[in-house]
Order: structure tokens, then C-alpha cells, then sequence
């Protein structure tokens, strides 16, 4: 057998993946990319540090304004089928209904109907890597004004956001009846989430998971959100760390000054516009060699949950919040490589 | 309105009928004034009637029943003091008819005249309805006929609830219901009374098509639900115009409520299986209208109140609110399409393929054997990708929370993926979701949870290059394979001998529809070969070092000769151009096992190897074309070498003249010089016993048997006699490969 080491098979083609010719089907190529995501190491070795100006002029700034500061929990989405811009309408009036007939338990709602809530959908104008990354939108959910001579919106009970930022490598993979918005995050009751997520699921045969943030990547964002370029700082660099212990763990906080964390990185990066995973170890070891030497504690022995800085502070348990409007494209691209990581 | 119309005219015309009954007064008489139609049939009863007087029995019931439809067709003729008695006696004969066979339809059609003109008071009526049965149908007409009387206002409120019930409980009976459905509005109207509403509804939701649900109705309903509050009947009628109008209405309902309606039936239950038994022969089963959430199979098929796996559900946002754009092919598929839940069998899959509306929820394809047909014909790539990205997610956070949960309710997801595999059995193909999912799974698992589960999915990964995916599983499966039980060890063996079989099956099918379609992927042949003999080497591989670490085990061994049963058959039964022997390590163990069953395996994959390369062999003669396929001589060489061995040690006693050479020293200081013939069929250490039964069966009287006395005739007997003790590899071998002229 030895004697034939003949052109290497292709894919297996057959009901899950039919045979149409030599080009490999969507499917052929999803499998693909698994295998060498699986085969390589998890992650790249090297990202860009986010530039400073990412965030497009067609943005609404009001918007983004509105992305910031804020806690958002994130998950990840399988592409969304047969999902379309041109409906946003349609889908607020079914998405009200769904809403409150969920919430009456058996009662129920004509669609268009004059409910108590409301629901908006509205795209995110700019926020996307590039021209093929498809239009980021947003969703609200308003409880109505009790006064409707008052003009006025009401109150916002729960807000949503859908993107994909440089998601190429999922792109490639998947036809034109999907929309892929990988990178979902949500802001408000977990019940609410919850409908949402059902209705989508439901509508567009998507699936939502939750997206947590391990410790590794977790390193990489203090190292890329560090070596940011910032007019002037807002918060303390601040890390948490949690140690395994019963009966209750215990955390351990370090906040540095900003600016100390930026020199420290400065001492360690080498290429310009670049992080490697050289860097952001030798990067957390410095942290970590200079906390034993006041502590006497391993650092490396325990487990890091949380990373704020300036730029943006994300936790363990799959919660961001974003603070820099420079650098959120950045913080996005990054999420929607976990993301797309998450679903592939 | 149109049908509101239409009820007034069936009813003048059924009255203008029996103005003209009125002027009967023979009892015979209404016979001959029958419909040309129903004439035949009852002219040949008044023959009968008239000229036999010897009647059977079922005559006289027949008779007598005809006696009392005209008497009910007819009416009282007068109040009479006989009137009840008269009256008592047909409705008894009626009744007894009804419940032993069933009514005719135009008998039906009477008694349900009768029974709703309000000609008889309340009890008349309700024992007329409840002996309505048909004996196999019963005619639209009547039922419109009888509905026309509702609106009469001749009956009371028992009556219409009884008539409402009966009406549901017949449904399926009703031979057409085109006519009943133009009634539509008037029942609609009827949902206001308070008493029939649960009833009306039932019917409702029995009648509904996609095109009654109109916008006007939806707010009717609506109102109604906060006139009376959630009541089951609305809220299922109301899910079920949901389903056909999304847009319209929204409804949440809770998964635990199966029953949306009080069983009308159980007033005829009996009765209705034996209906439904009379109809089974010709006629086509009823087909209920199971819709939504009343449907109570897809909630029982759920594995857990996790509902993972989707309910079926056509339904879908996505068409109805793209409407302005939708494109002509869009409207020309979505147009007379034909909804999942109506889906029961498989001809009706065939007759609608072409129009099937796709459910919302991919996944939910899991549960229904029909679709998963249609999947696996499908070649829409949509569909596929839609159900792997379902399938790779559910299967990832199924397998996360398993975990989280430290394995306890362990259940659920073994019977999660219990039904993946069940699927992927059904199919006969391996999704890609599974595969990627082992990726990801295989190099974190201990090799306990699961264990069945993980395998089977091993055994049905879909066919793909051996190099490639090698690293990815087959080398974490090794780490786990050398580290575990003999059982562990047995069973991957057992799972990889599955997965060769899939993967053969695959390519000689793959291999048949080249010949047919002259496909490009022709060039790869030479490449999917190389790829499964790579994956039957590498198992050469796990064999032999298995071996060595269980120290050469009898059971080991059988899982291992299992595995290449299937291997040495491949040139023949799976019609490829490929033959890999075994190993030295596992030839050698079993030749020289002490298990009987072992060496009898042995034989028979020997002599299987035999005829697939003396097959090979003759086609590469016939045809030198496809000499790319042809085995190299070193195939011949290694199954030549392995058989003089064989026959060497088994038959000619000359072990060990080729391949393994023993120092004769060696032999000596073990104490065996006579170790010629030690392995012949008689000394051979799993045969001996075989051999000392032969003799004394031969000889019980002998005291001392003499083992060399095994020789010219009598070792044909002995031969006989180990063919007749079950040894049938043993027979195949020596019958093809060794010419008994050499008999030692």
C-alpha cells in the first residue's frame, strides 16, 4: 500500500455533504476549519494591538455613546437564517407580541396590537471590521409611556446588540440565506434574554450560547487593552484573581496605576503593532514576580477572573463592559474571534 | 354568508321531501319513493319481502330496521295510544343495528333529520344521536342537512351539544368536507353561546384551514378569551390560528398541557373502534388533524424538560413577513405547501417532497424518521448547515452541563445522544457535527462516562482521509486504549470494526454511482483506498501491542479476528480493489493459540483470503485496464508465506521451514525434540482433546490411546469427525487450500 501515496482523497460527499462537483461544499469547509482550529494551538500567536482610529465616520455617535459604560453579558450566535435587514419592522411588531403573550402565559396577543411595551430594532450603523462584515444592529425593549401626551419615550427596560467584526473565517464557510452575527450582548432582566433568544431561535433557526472568557484570554485582553495609546486614563489597571479555597474562595485584587501597567508593557513589547503570546506572558509574569516579591503569593497558582482597564473591563463569567469609544472595534474584533472560536 | 345561504336552500329542499312523505300512508310505500340511486338495493329487499317468507334472521333484522327508518322517515301518522309503544319498538331496532353494525349513510341522514327537527321530545332525540353510527361513512350532505336545522331553532341546547359532539367524534367518518368547511362562519357565530362554545371550538379546530383564519376572527377569539379568561378550548384554537398566521397573533403556551379538549368521543368509544376496524380495508386511515400544541406525541418523544431537541414546527416568521419581496419561486414553493404536521407516512412524503414546508427548527428533524429521509435525500445546503450548527452547539452545551453537574443526571444526555446515534443508524451516515464534536470531547475524556455513547459515535464518522483526522481522534483514542481494561480495549476494537464497515459500505457505494455518473472524483479512488487500508494498519498496530499487553488473551484475540472477518472480505463483498493482511504478531498468536474457536477463526479468515485474492487475480487477467488497482506481489507473497505456515504446522507436520526459524537448540533445551508433528491437526494443543475423543469413540475399550495411530484413512475420519464437531472454518480451509492427495 505503501506504493500509491496518490492524490489524497477529498472530503466525504454524501447526504450531509453532496457531491456537487470538486469544489468542497460549506459544509466540507466548516469541518475544515474545525480540524485546523483543533490541530493548531487555540489561538493565534500574535493579534494587532487595536488602532486608534477604528470607529468609522457614518457612526452614530449617540449610538456608541449608548454601547459604552454599560454591563453587557455576551453569548455567541450561530448564523442567522434567512434573516433580513428590510424586515426590522415586521420583526419588532411579532417580536412585541411574542413578548407579552410570553409573559401572559396562555393569553392570547394580536400582533400590532396596542401593548404596554414596545420593541425597536435598529442597525448599529459602522460598527463592523470591514465592508463584508454585515450591518451590526440593535435591539430595545421600551416599557410605553403611561402619558401619551407626553411625547416621550418610556423607560428602557432591556437592550440587546447583535455584530460581527472582522468575522471573516466564519464568512467564508456560509451561504447567502445566513447572516452571521456571531458576537450577541445582552443588557437587562436574564427573563428577558431569554425570550429573545427563544423568538430568535425560534425565527431564524440560530443558537445562542452563553460565551465565558477563560483565563487565557482573559491575559490577552489585559496585554492588548494595556498596550493602548490613551490620551488620559479613567480607571486603574485592575486585575482579580481567584484562589480555590473552602469554604469560600477568596479574591485577590492588584490595581496598578495605568500608566505603571503601560511602562511595564512598553519594557516587554518588542514588535510594533503587534502582541505575541511571548509578550503577554512574560507580561503577566512581571505582575505576577512583583506581587510575590511583596506577598509571598503565587499568582500563577491561582486563577485570573477578571481584567479592567481604560479601554474596556471584561469577567470570567462572560460580562464586558466597554469604555474607551476609541477602541471598540478593537474590543469587538476581539470578542467575535472568541465568538466564532465558540461555534465553530 | 354564501354558506349561510346555501343552509336555507338544503333545508327548503329537505322540507319540500318530506311534504311529499306526508302523503305516504302505506309503510311500504316510502320504499319505491326512494332516490334512483338507493332504489336498487332497496327494491331487492322488497322482493325479497314479498316472495320469500322463509326469512333468515339477519333478514328479519334488516327488515325490521327498514320498517322503522320509514316509520321515523315518515313521522307519527297520528297521536295514537300505540304511538310510544310503536315508537319504542323502532328505536330498539334502530339501536340494536346501530351498535351490532353500523347505519347506512342514507339511514344516518334520516335518523339525524329526525333527531333535530324536534319532530320527538329530548330523550327520543338524545338515543337517536347516540346510536348514529356509520358503518363506514357518513355522506357530507348529511351532516349540512342537519346543520341547517340549527338554525331552525327546533331543537334544544342538550340537543345541539349532543349533535355538536357527535359531530366531532365522527369527524374522521365524514366522507368529503369541502361543504361542512363553507359552513365555517355559522359555526364561528355559534362559539357565542356559553354552552357549545368548548364544543364549537373543537370542531373548529378540527375544520380550521389556513385560509378561514382572517384577521376579523382572530379579534373575535380574542375578545371571547377575555370574556371567559383562558380557557383550553380558546387557547388551543387560538394556537392553531397562530400557526397558520403568525403575523397575526401571538400565544404562549405552557409545554405540561397536552389535553386542550374534554373527550367528546368516550360516548362512542367503542363503537368507534369497531368503525374504524370495518374501515381499514380499502379505505385510507382517517387522517387526524394533529396540529401545535395538541399534538401529544412530539411532547412525549422529548428527552428531557431540557426540550433540547425542538418540537416540530413549520411555522415560520421568516416567509410570511418577507412578503413584499418574496420572489416568484418563493410564492410558487410556499403556495400549496404541505405542512410537517400533517406528514404521518411515508407515501404521503413522496407524494410531497416537492412542497414540504421546512421546519422552523432544523433540529427538530432528530425525532421524525420521515424527515430525516428527506435530510438524507435533500441537496440543499442550507438545510444541512442549518442542522450542523444546531446540532455541533446543542451537542457542545449538553456535554458542558453534563459536566458542570459533575455527571449526575448523566441520563439525559446519554439519551440525548442515544437518538443522535439512532439517527445516524437510520441514516447509515455520520453527521459532521458529531465528528467535530469529537475533536473537542476526545482528548478531555476519561473513557468511562458515556462510553457506549462515545463510541458508537467514533464508529460513524463520516468517511475522510485516515492522515488527517488520525491526530485529531485516533491518537487520543490510542493513549486511552493502552491505558485501560481489556474491555475498554475490546470494545474500541468493536467500534473501529464498525467504522471500517461504514466507511466500506460508503465507498462501494460511492464506487457504483462513478460507473453511473462519470464524476471527477474518479481520480481519488487510489486516495480513499490508501485511506482505509491506513486505518486497518493502524488497528494491525493497536492489535499487536494489545496483545503483548494482555498477554496474548483468548478474548482480546476473538475482538481482533473479528475485525478481520470483515478485512479479508473486502475485494469481495464490498467490491474494492483492496486486500490487507493481518499482522505477523496476531497470524502467529492465533496459529498457536490453545482456544479451538481461535484457530477454526483463523482458518476460516484464511481460506476468505484466499478467494478474494484468487478473485483479484482472475479479474486482473480478465481485464488489465485497471492495473492501478493491482496488489502487489508482496501481498501474495506475505498470504503464500502465512499459508505454508499454516498447512506447514497443521498438516504436513514441517512447521517452521519458512518464515520463523527455531534453533534446533533452543528446542532441545526445552526438552522438545518431537516438535514436527506437535502442531499437526492431531497434537495441536487446541485440537488434542478433539483427537482423544476421537479415539475413544472409535475404541471405547481402549485403555491407553494411541494418538499416531491418527494416519491414512483415519485421519480423514478424524477429519469428518472435527467438521461434524462444528469446526467449519477448519473445513473451508482444508477444502480450498490443501489437495487431500497429500493426506500424510
Amino acid at each position: 500500500m505503501d506504493s500509491y501515496d496518490a492524490p489524497e482523497l477529498t472530503l466525504r460527499q454524501s447526504a450531509f455533504s453532496r457531491p456537487e462537483g470538486i469544489c468542497a461544499t460549506p459544509l466540507q469547509k466548516r469541518l475544515e476549519s474545525v480540524r485546523k482550529q483543533t490541530s493548531s494551538v487555540p489561538t493565534p500567536p500574535r493579534r494587532r494591538i487595536p488602532q486608534c482610529p477604528q470607529v468609522q465616520e457614518d457612526v452614530d455617535p449617540q449610538k456608541v455613546a449608548f454601547l459604552l459604560h454599560k454591563q453587557w453579558t455576551l453569548y455567541s450566535l450561530t448564523p442567522l437564517y434567512k434573516f433580513s435587514y428590510t424586515n426590522l419592522k415586521e420583526y419588532s411588531r411579532l417580536l412585541s407580541a411574542f413578548i407579552v403573550a410570553e409573559k401572559q402565559k396562555g393569553l392570547a396577543v394580536e400582533v400590532g396590537e396596542d401593548l404596554n411595551i414596545k420593541v425597536i430594532f435598529s442597525i448599529l450603523l459602522g460598527v463592523k471590521g470591514t465592508q463584508r462584515d454585515p450591518e451590526a444592529f440593535l435591539i430595545q425593549i421600551l416599557s410605553k409611556s403611561q402619558f401619551p401626551s407626553e411625547n416621550r419615550e418610556g423607560k428602557v427596560l432591556w437592550t440587546g446588540w447583535f455584530c460581527c467584526v472582522f468575522g471573516d473565517n466564519l464568512l467564508e464557510t456560509v451561504l447567502e440565506d445566513f447572516t452571521c452575527l456571531p458576537l450577541f450582548l445582552a443588557n437587562g432582566s436574564e427573563s428577558n434574554t431569554a425570550i429573545i433568544r427563544t423568538w430568535f431561535q425560534k425565527t431564524f433557526d440560530c443558537y445562542f450560547s452563553p460565551l465565558a472568557i477563560n483565563a487565557f484570554n482573559l491575559s490577552w485582553m489585559a496585554a492588548m487593552w494595556t498596550a493602548c495609546k490613551m490620551d488620559h486614563y479613567v480607571a486603574a489597571t485592575e486585575f482579580l484573581w481567584s484562589v480555590p479555597c473552602n469554604p469560600q474562595s477568596l479574591n485577590i485584587s492588584y490595581a496598578i496605576h495605568p500608566e505603571d501597567a503601560k511602562a511595564l508593557w512598553d519594557s516587554v513589547h518588542k514588535t510594533p503593532g503587534e502582541v505575541t503570546q511571548e509578550e503577554v506572558d512574560l507580561f503577566m509574569d512581571c505582575l505576577g514576580s512583583h506581587f510575590h516579591r511583596h506577598f509571598k503569593i503565587h499568582l500563577s497558582a491561582t486563577r485570573l477572573v477578571c481584567v479592567s482597564t481604560s479601554v474596556a473591563s471584561a469577567h470570567t463569567d462572560g460580562k464586558i463592559k466597554i469604555l474607551c469609544h476609541k477602541y471598540l472595534i478593537g474590543v469587538l474584533a476581539y470578542l467575535t474571534e472568541l465568538a466564532i472560536f465558540q461555534i465553530e | 354568508m354564501s354558506s349561510q345561504k346555501r343552509v336555507e336552500n338544503t333545508q327548503a329542499e329537505s322540507r319540500t321531501s318530506q311534504g311529499s312523505n306526508s302523503y305516504q300512508t302505506s309503510l311500504l310505500a316510502w320504499k319505491i319513493k326512494q332516490n334512483p340511486s338507493d332504489s336498487k338495493n332497496i327494491s331487492k329487499h322488497v322482493q325479497n319481502n314479498s316472495v320469500e317468507d322463509d326469512e333468515h334472521a339477519d333478514d328479519a333484522a334488516e327488515d325490521a330496521l327498514q320498517i322503522a327508518m320509514g316509520y321515523f322517515e315518515k313521522g307519527p301518522i297520528k297521536i295514537s295510544q300505540s304511538k310510544d309503544k310503536t315508537l319504542e319498538k323502532h328505536l330498539k331496532t334502530v339501536e340494536n343495528v346501530a351498535w351490532k353494525s353500523g347505519l347506512a349513510p342514507k339511514g344516518i341522514d334520516i335518523l339525524l333529520n329526525v333527531a333535530l327537527s324536534g319532530k320527538f321530545g329530548n330523550t327520543v332525540n338524545t338515543r337517536i344521536l347516540r346510536c348514529m353510527i356509520p358503518a363506514t361513512l357518513i355522506s357530507e350532505d348529511s351532516v349540512v342537512k342537519a346543520v341547517s336545522w340549527l338554525c331552525v331553532g327546533k331543537c334544544s341546547g342538550s340537543t345541539k351539544v349532543l349533535f355538536y359532539r357527535w359531530l366531532i367524534a365522527m369527524f374522521d367518518f365524514i366522507d368529503h368536507k369541502e361543504q361542512i368547511n363553507l359552513l365555517y362562519g355559522f359555526f364561528f357565530a355559534s362559539l357565542q353561546d356559553d354552552a357549545l362554545c368548548p364544543y364549537v371550538c373543537h370542531l373548529l379546530y378540527l375544520l380550521t384551514k389556513k385560509e378561514n383564519v382572517q384577521p376579523f376572527r382572530v379579534r373575535k377569539l380574542l375578545d371571547l378569551q377575555t370574556k371567559m379568561g383562558m380557557q383550553p378550548h380558546i387557547q388551543a384554537l387560538l394556537s392553531l390560528y397562530k400557526f397558520y398566521a403568525p403575523t397575526l397573533i401571538s400565544v404562549f403556551l405552557p409545554a405540561r398541557r397536552k389535553i386542550y379538549f374534554k373527550n367528546s368521543e368516550n360516548l362512542w368509544k367503542t363503537a368507534l373502534l369497531a368503525v374504524r376496524q370495518r374501515n381499514q380495508g380499502p379505505s385510507p386511515e382517517p387522517l387526524k388533524l394533529m396540529l401545535g400544541p395538541a399534538n401529544v406525541r412530539p411532547l412525549k418523544r422529548r428527552w428531557s424538560s431540557h426540550s433540547a431537541i425542538p418540537v416540530l414546527n413549520s411555522c415560520n416568521y421568516t416567509k410570511e413577513s418577507g412578503k413584499k419581496e418574496m420572489s416568484l419561486s418563493d410564492f410558487l414553493s410556499s403556495n400549496g405547501s404541505f405542512p410537517l404536521e400533517q406528514l404521518q407516512s411515508f407515501p404521503q412524503l413522496l407524494q410531497n417532497i416537492h412542497c414540504l414546508e421546512l421546519p422552523s427548527q432544523m433540529g427538530s428533524v432528530l425525532n421524525n424518521s420521515l424527515l430525516l429521509h428527506y435530510i438524507n435525500c435533500v441537496k440543499d445546503e442550507p438545510v444541512l448547515l442549518r442542522f450542523y450548527f444546531w446540532l455541533s452547539q446543542t451537542l457542545q452545551e449538553a456535554c458542558i452541563w453534563y459536566k458542570v453537574n459533575n455527571y449526575e443526571h448523566g441520563e439525559e444526555f446519554t439519551n440525548f445522544l442515544d437518538t443522535i446515534i439512532r439517527a445516524e443508524c437510520f441514516l447509515q451516515e455520520g453527521f459532521y457535527s458529531c465528528e467535530a464534536f469529537l475533536y473537542k470531547s476526545l482528548p478531555l475524556w476519561d473513557g468511562r462516562y458515556c462510553r457506549s455513547q462515545f463510541l458508537q459515535l467514533v464508529s460513524w464518522i463520516p468517511f475522510s482521509s485516515f492522515s488527517e483526522v488520525k491526530p485529531l481522534l485516533f491518537d487520543h483514542l490510542a493513549q486511552l486504549f493502552f491505558t485501560s481494561t481489556i474491555y475498554f480495549k475490546c470494545s474500541v476494537l468493536q467500534s473501529l470494526k464498525e467504522l471500517l464497515q461504514n466507511w466500506l459500505l460508503w465507498l462501494s457505494m460511492d464506487i457504483h454511482m462513478k460507473s453511473v455518473v462519470n464524476s471527477p472524483l474518479e481520480t481519488t479512488l487510489g486516495g480513499s483506498l490508501n485511506s482505509v487500508s491506513k486505518l486497518i494498519h493502524y488497528v494491525g498496530w493497536l492489535s499487536t501491542s494489545a496483545m503483548r499487553l494482555e498477554s496474548n488473551s483468548t478474548f482480546l484475540l476473538h475482538f481482533i479476528l473479528d475485525f478481520y472477518e470483515k478485512v479479508c472480505d473486502i475485494y469481495i463483498n464490498y467490491n474494492l480493489p483492496l486486500v490487507v493482511l493481518f499482522p505477523p504478531g496476531i497470524f502467529y498468536s492465533a496459529l498457536l493459540s490453545l482456544n479451538t474457536s481461535i484457530l477454526n477463526q483463523l482458518c476460516y479468515i484464511m481460506h476468505r483470503y484466499r478467494q478474494n485474492l484468487t478473485a483479484a487475480k482472475k479479474n486482473e487477467l480478465v481485464q488489465k485496464a485497471k492495473s492501478e488497482f493491482n496488489f502487489s506481489s508482496k501481498t501474495y507473497q506475505e498470504f503464500n508465506y502465512y499459508l505454508t505456515a499454516m498447512v506447514g504446522c497443521l498438516w504436513t507436520s514441517k512447521p517452521f521451514e519458512k518464515g520463523i526459524l527455531i534453533d534446533l537448540k533452543i528446542l532441545e533445551k526445552a526438552g522438545v525434540t518431537e516438535y514436527k508433528n506437535s502442531l499437526s491437526l492431531v497434537y495441536h494443543p487446541s485440537l488434542l482433546s478433539y483427537a482423544v475423543s476421537f479415539l475413544l469413540q472409535e475404541s471405547p475399550e481402549e485403555r491407553t490411546v494411541n494418538m499416531s495411530s491418527i494416519r491414512g484413512k483415519k485421519w480423514n475420519w478424524y477429519l469428518d469427525y472435527l467438521f461434524s464437531e462444528g469446526l467449519q472454518g477448519l473445513k473451508l480451509f482444508i477444502r480450498s487450500s490443501i489437495h487431500r492427495s497429500s493426506v500424510p
